[in-house]
């Protein structure tokens, strides 16, 4: 299935901005920081369609992920 | 005597006397410095009716114990007064040098009373005091006005000083140092200029002493470690300023969209911190001492200089819904000549976006200027109006509320207490409305930034949509918040520092024995007396609000949809904890306990 992922800050290097990714069935928040070789504590900020996620999460069709590393505040 | 100099300056322009005082160092320990001390000075000196823009208000300028110390970020000071945009007690915190330097001067800090029949500045060169004429300066841009100054005061001077805006009382006007530096908010510049003070330069020589030297390199060792290995304050604020917020706040559906009638921005990609550091970014611009080094200075075409904060880049981006980051910088860079505030200039350019939408401007001269939402030739010609006050602009250097007021909506002002809300929408995080809403000095999210465990996790992550427990943090956030703002520390190190580190480093400045317990209670007593001052002033607790729109209309799409703020929900246990009663008065009791 279909999952977005957006990256912002530091994670992009390497990787883009936005990526659209096929992940089989069952895929968590975690699977994809693995597939993308994101090291877990650079992970500050997870949203799984513009809301709190977690890790170990079923994701589903279409949905939005984002990861920011940790940032700013202001 | 340490940490403190334990003399002030009381400068009366009405006179043109300038006297050395002494400092009870009981009453300055109580009352830390910088904000807690500069509210205490002022609440037992002016009346709390005062006109804001008379000369029986007072302007203070005053540091506090770690300022001019070797602690990080110990540059800061405060510029307590009445404002004469909200009514309340104002204070505005600046960095970058001039705070420091007034301490090595000798002085803790300045007290200016009355006005000067003409403009004029003030040279403070440690025991040499000058009351001279201003003339020359006066009309002067920020950055005209300080190197002109530069070249008739001792050298290595730091110069503060306002621009036309402040000039012209503008309620939005801001006092600068090093011409991009601010003490933003709440029309601080507006009173200065209303005493025809144009400028304060000051050069010291002396060392600020310490209680317990060898002490104090251990502890700043320590929040130095902290400082470097916590995320935020060691790796996002280094990298990309407050910038790097535009994408959080706005993937979490709570970035404020042409004057919050919606919480998304679809193109923030173009004003992210990401892009400003890709594209326009000279180098950082580090306040004194600083390990943090947030500041950002920037260029564009021919015009460069310190900024844009987050929160300016929200106000004449998203809430203007201008995507062009170019024109975002010169309209940062603007505000700065002017002596503007950021948030309240550009908050109060989205506001007269939206009368231009609903059709309430017809018939106003708007000199062939575009007043349409996405405009960025608006967002940096208004700016320049503002500051001149000219056209609409003049209605509109009053802020939102009065421009709003003034057209029969005052609704459509985004502000509480009439200062302008900042770059949060509280229906997306319920804690950041009831510390807008309870902020001592109106709309303002430094007052007790529950972004901080709403968005950012940071001591611990909160539901942003939850109610409970938002009370006791937000309370929690404001008390520390008032201690910090009156050490002379930035405000960004509590990102990285605890209570207990403040309390250590507060202690081997200054040899008291404070703890972590200490912090907060000092702290809770400076948010008390700023309320009661607030209700002398006739500031009611019905006034503890937020805009209609934030309060009724649930926002319509996005990852916040359909969320209202929750406030009514918040605000009895909020007060209950404060032990203000029901009717959100300070109790005798409590005033009585906290000493206040
Ligand atoms: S963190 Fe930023 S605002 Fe604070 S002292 Fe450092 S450079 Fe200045």
């Amino acid at each position: 299935m279909q999952i977005k992922v957006r990256l912002f800050a530091t994670l992009r290097e390497g990787r883009g901005k936005e990526l659209s990714k096929d992940y089989p069935e069952g895929i968590s928040p975690g699977g994809v920081i693995q597939d993308l070789e994101i090291p877990e504590e650079e992970v500050a900020i997870l949203l799984v369609n513009g809301r709190d996620g977690r890790l170990d999460q079923v994701l589903e069709e279409g949905d939005t992920v984002s990861i920011f590393p940790p940032v700013g505040g202001g | 005597m340490y940490g403190y100099h334990g003399k002030y300056l009381r400068i009366n322009l009405t006179e043109g006397t300038v006297k050395v005082e002494k400092l009870d160092l009981d009453l300055a320990k109580k009352w830390i410095g910088g904000r807690g001390l500069g509210t205490k000075f002022f609440v037992d000196e002016v009346d709390p009716k005062v006109d804001a823009l008379s000369p029986e208000n007072k302007l203070i300028a005053v540091t506090g114990p770690m300022t001019g110390t070797t602690a990080p970020t110990g540059g800061r000071y405060m510029v307590v007064t009445k404002s004469p945009l909200t009514g309340t007690i104002a204070s505005s915190n600046s960095g970058g040098y001039w705070g420091a330097e007034l301490k090595f001067a000798g002085y803790d800090m300045i007290i200016v009373e009355g006005r000067s029949e003409k403009p004029v500045y003030v040279m403070i060169e440690d025991d040499k005091v000058e009351i001279r004429d201003a003339s020359h300066v006066w009309g002067k841009v920020t950055s005209d006005a300080t190197r002109t100054l530069m070249k008739e005061v001792p050298e290595k001077s730091r110069v503060m000083t306002i621009g036309p805006a402040g000039e012209k009382q503008s309620l939005m006007a801001a006092v600068m140092n090093e011409e991009s530096r601010a003490a933003g908010r709440s029309g601080v510049g507006a009173v200065m200029g209303s005493k025809n003070l144009k400028a304060v330069t000051v050069r010291g020589t002396q060392k600020v002493a310490v209680s317990d030297e060898a002490g104090l390199k251990e502890v700043i060792k320590t929040c130095n470690t902290k400082i470097r290995e916590n995320g935020v304050t060691g790796q996002g604020l280094p990298a990309y300023g407050t910038a790097v917020l535009v994408n959080i706040i706005n993937e979490n559906g709570a970035f404020p969209t042409n004057n919050f009638q919606s919480s998304q921005f679809a193109t923030a990609e173009q004003i992210s911190g990401e892009l400003m550091a890709e594209k326009y970014l000279v180098k950082k611009d580090p306040c004194y001492r600083c390990p943090i080094a947030c500041g950002r200075y920037t260029k564009v075409d021919d015009i460069e200089g310190g900024g844009p904060e987050y929160e300016t880049i929200w106000a004449f981006g998203g809430d203007c819904g201008v995507d062009d980051m170019g024109a975002i910088i010169k309209a940062n860079y603007w505000c700065n000549e002017m002596g503007l505030d950021t948030i309240s200039t550009g908050t109060t350019i989205a506001a007269a976006m939206e009368l231009k939408q609903k059709g309430l401007l017809d018939g106003e001269d708007l000199g062939g200027l575009p007043l349409e939402f996405g405009s960025a030739e608006a967002i940096v010609e208004w700016t320049k109006k503002i500051g001149m006050r000219e056209g609409l602009g003049d209605k509109m250097a009053d802020g939102s509320y009065r421009l709003c007021d003034a057209f029969g909506v005052p609704e459509l002002s985004m502000s509480v207490k009439k200062q302008e809300l900042p770059a949060y929408d509280p229906r997306g995080i319920q804690g950041q409305g009831l510390s807008y809403a309870t902020s001592n000095r109106g709309g303002c999210h430094v007052r007790g930034y529950m972004i901080s465990p709403e968005i950012l996790g940071l001591p611990e992550k909160l539901d942003r949509f939850a109610l409970e427990d938002k009370a006791p943090w937000t309370k929690i956030f404001q008390d520390f918040t008032a201690f910090i703002d009156s050490s002379g520390l930035c405000l960004f190190t509590s990102f990285a520092m605890g209570a207990p580190d403040y309390a250590a480093l507060f202690n081997a400045i200054v040899g008291t024995d404070l703890d972590g317990n200490g912090v907060l209670e000092a702290g809770e007593r400076i948010y008390n007396l700023e309320r009661v001052f607030n209700l002398e002033a006739g500031i009611t607790p019905s006034e503890d609000t937020l805009p209609k729109r934030l309060l009724e209309d649930a926002i319509a799409e996005g990852p916040s949809k359909g969320f209202v703020n929750e406030l009514s929900k918040m605000l009895p246990e909020y007060y209950q904890l404060r032990g203000w009663g029901t009717d959100g008065v300070p109790s005798k009791e409590r005033k009585d306990q906290l000493g206040v």
